[in-house]
């Protein structure tokens, strides 16, 4: 904008030039630039995280074939990288589908965890366990399917009773989250109650959220649902950037926003459902991470989406890194990080808001 | 102006428009007919369906019955796309989740201009240019829309609208919420892109004396019903709109325009 230079001096009480976000707009140059930025970023972290843990490897036993080389590339190829791998994936999944509930929801303190959309992925999740009649093939397939029908049940009911009250604040928004998450709990600890014990090895570290060395299968499956999903709200990008108005305003820019709202609430369960049935409840990555995006990117989601999805794994590798090391041979469930920091930044987010901050 | 019936020259028009809030009519069967070029204001008192009409012109409402009618086709068989291509709205205040910029905020009007990976090409930075030009708002379009005043972000909102490269051009109550200074500002801008790009303009008031000075046409509506239609000296009678307004109001001609001027008695 050539104007620009001279306007801002011929008006002086304007001159805001400290905080002006100039060059913001989208632009293809700088948005491959963050990403790149950012995938090159996450390459460097997981490498990181490779090498650290309860048995120390270093990057070159890796490159030097030798005899233990071949051991350690066994921990780090089969044990370590796997979960590595699903600590991005996660991150990834619900640090987008975060941006997308912020989006369609206008509010920027939605997120899967405290919406209780988490909460109803596990709820279909466990329920899956419970009845599915054994492990094997079924599973890796039958529980995500489960999950993905609680997601979208949890958020088909929060619209609904949205809607009958017409205009809805974003703190009831949450409110209503926060009772269904409480009531889903209940329905979970119940069911785990009720059930065979056994099966539920580790069920308390899942309600927490934490992550596991998952199956090649698992892995193929939640990136399969990533990527789909990732690609997908990117393509919505302009139209969830248009809700932030409100929706007769989107409508009267031309965005069909039914099919906006239904597109973008599937692909964000999706990703949410296959994450939770992986890694169980992790909670607060979806509200932050697309808050520091915001902050550092500005709000466009044709940005923000992707590299919310790059900066959430980030996230993750490195919060599981540290459930891993910080305690150990302790493993600490990486929920637990989430949660210690996540809380805390709701709660600075919410008190911004009341001070009149969006 | 154009006779009933004339329809093929109407930009907007509106046939048997019924509309209701939960079973209370507000329109029983309006019959209105905009002209390309015009520049008209609708004025009238609180709850006499304004803005009402204003979404059903727009597609925001459906109607009951009746039909809206943009340049020869249904308004209800376009897409919020085709819509928004020909439609551009100014809402009385704008509110939105997340903190844009103005120029961010001005080239989502192009939005149903945008191809399937909803990237601006060339031609949608240079209408959203050319609009930000014409409001007055390139100078600051890099400031974040919290960070303006009330009539800057009017003026931002109105660029959105004229970004969208409507034929039709629908604003509901725009100088609600500023001063006179910017409620000259703002209407001296209508009629400029009215005069100058031939762009068909209708706009709520209740400024009905500001409505009086920029606007040739003026519609006035009670309940649904258009009591009076004409320009403004021909409105502009003490009698009705004492009556319409449940006011007693005078009308005086301005010494130097010769413009109708209403005031209360």
């Amino acid at each position: 904008m050539p104007s620009t230079g001279a306007a801002a001096t011929s008006t002086p009480q304007h001159d805001d030039a400290h905080r002006s976000p100039a060059g913001r707009r989208f632009a293809r140059g700088r948005s491959l630039l963050v990403l790149g930025f950012l995938t090159l970023l996450l390459g460097v972290c997981v490498l990181f995280s490779l090498t650290v843990g309860s048995t120390s490897v270093g990057m070159m036993d890796l490159l030097i074939p030798s005899r233990a080389a071949d051991e350690s590339a066994a921990i780090l190829l089969g044990v370590r990288l796997p979960r590595i791998l699903l600590a991005a994936a996660v991150g990834a999944g619900l640090s987008s589908a975060g941006v997308c509930f912020q989006a369609l929801l206008r509010n920027p303190l939605a997120d899967p965890y405290i919406l209780g959309i988490s909460g109803g992925a596990g709820l279909g999740s466990i329920l899956a366990t419970a009845l599915a009649p054994a492990a094997g093939l079924a599973v890796i397939v039958v529980r995500p399917t489960a999950a993905f029908a609680g997601s979208i049940a949890t958020v088909v009911l929060l619209l609904l009773m949205a809607r009958r009250r017409g205009r809805l604040l974003p703190e009831t928004m949450i409110l209503l989250g926060v009772v269904m998450n409480a009531t889903i709990m209940a329905a979970i600890m119940f069911i785990v109650t009720m059930a065979d014990f056994s099966r539920y090895a580790g069920t308390m570290y899942w309600l927490i959220g934490n992550l596991s060395s998952p199956s090649a299968g698992e892995l193929a499956l939640v990136y399969g649902c990533l990527a789909a999903g990732v690609a997908v709200l990117t393509l919505l990008g302009q139209g969830l950037n248009v809700m932030s108005g409100g929706e007769e305003m989107a409508t009267q820019l031309g965005v069909n926003v039914p099919r906006l709202r239904w597109i973008g609430l599937l692909a964000a369960s999706l990703i949410t459902a296959a994450a939770v049935s992986l890694a169980g409840l992790i909670g607060f990555v979806g509200l932050m991470v697309p808050h520091l995006g915001r902050v550092w990117l500005g709000p466009d989601n044709r940005l923000l989406v992707p590299a919310s999805a790059l900066l959430g794994a980030i996230v993750l590798v490195m919060a599981d890194t540290a459930a891993r090391v910080l305690f150990a041979p302790t493993q600490i469930p990486v929920g637990v990080i989430t949660a210690l920091f996540g809380g805390p930044c709701f709660l600075w987010l919410f008190a911004r808001r009341g001070a009149g901050a969006a | 102006m154009i006779q009933d019936g004339d329809t093929s020259a109407a930009v907007l028009q509106t046939r048997g428009l019924r509309f209701g809030y939960r079973g209370r009519p507000l329109f029983a069967g309006l019959d209105l007919s905009v002209a390309p070029g015009e520049m008209a204001a609708l004025i009238g008192p609180n709850g006499s369906g304004k803005t009402t009409l204003l979404k059903l012109l727009s597609g925001a409402l459906r109607p009951e019955a009746g039909q809206v009618i943009l340049s020869g086709s249904p308004l209800a068989d376009l897409s919020a796309r085709e819509r928004a291509r020909r439609i551009g709205v100014v809402p009385q205040e704008t509110s939105m989740t997340f903190d844009f910029t103005v120029i961010e905020t001005v080239l989502m009007g192009r939005t149903a201009w945008l191809g399937l990976f909803g990237i601006e090409g060339p031609e949608d930075l240079a209408a959203a240019r050319q609009a930000m030009e014409s409001t007055g708002t390139a100078g600051f379009s890099h400031r974040l829309l919290s960070q303006l005043s009330g009539g800057e972000r009017q003026l931002t909102v109105i660029a959105r609208a004229l970004a969208q490269a409507p034929r039709v051009l629908l604003l509901d109550e725009p100088t609600a919420f500023l001063d006179i200074r910017h409620r000259l500002e703002i209407y001296g801008l209508l009629r400029r892109l009215n005069a100058d790009e031939g762009l068909t303009i209708l706009t709520t008031s209740h400024d009905i004396n500001l409505a009086a000075r920029y606007c040739r046409r003026i519609l006035l509506i009670k309940e649904g019903a258009i009591r009076a239609d004409g320009a403004p000296a021909d409105v502009f009678r003490p009698e009705i709109l004492s009556e319409v307004y449940e006011t007693p109001l005078a009308v005086v001609a301005d010494a130097a325009t010769g413009l109708p001027f209403a005031m209360p008695r």
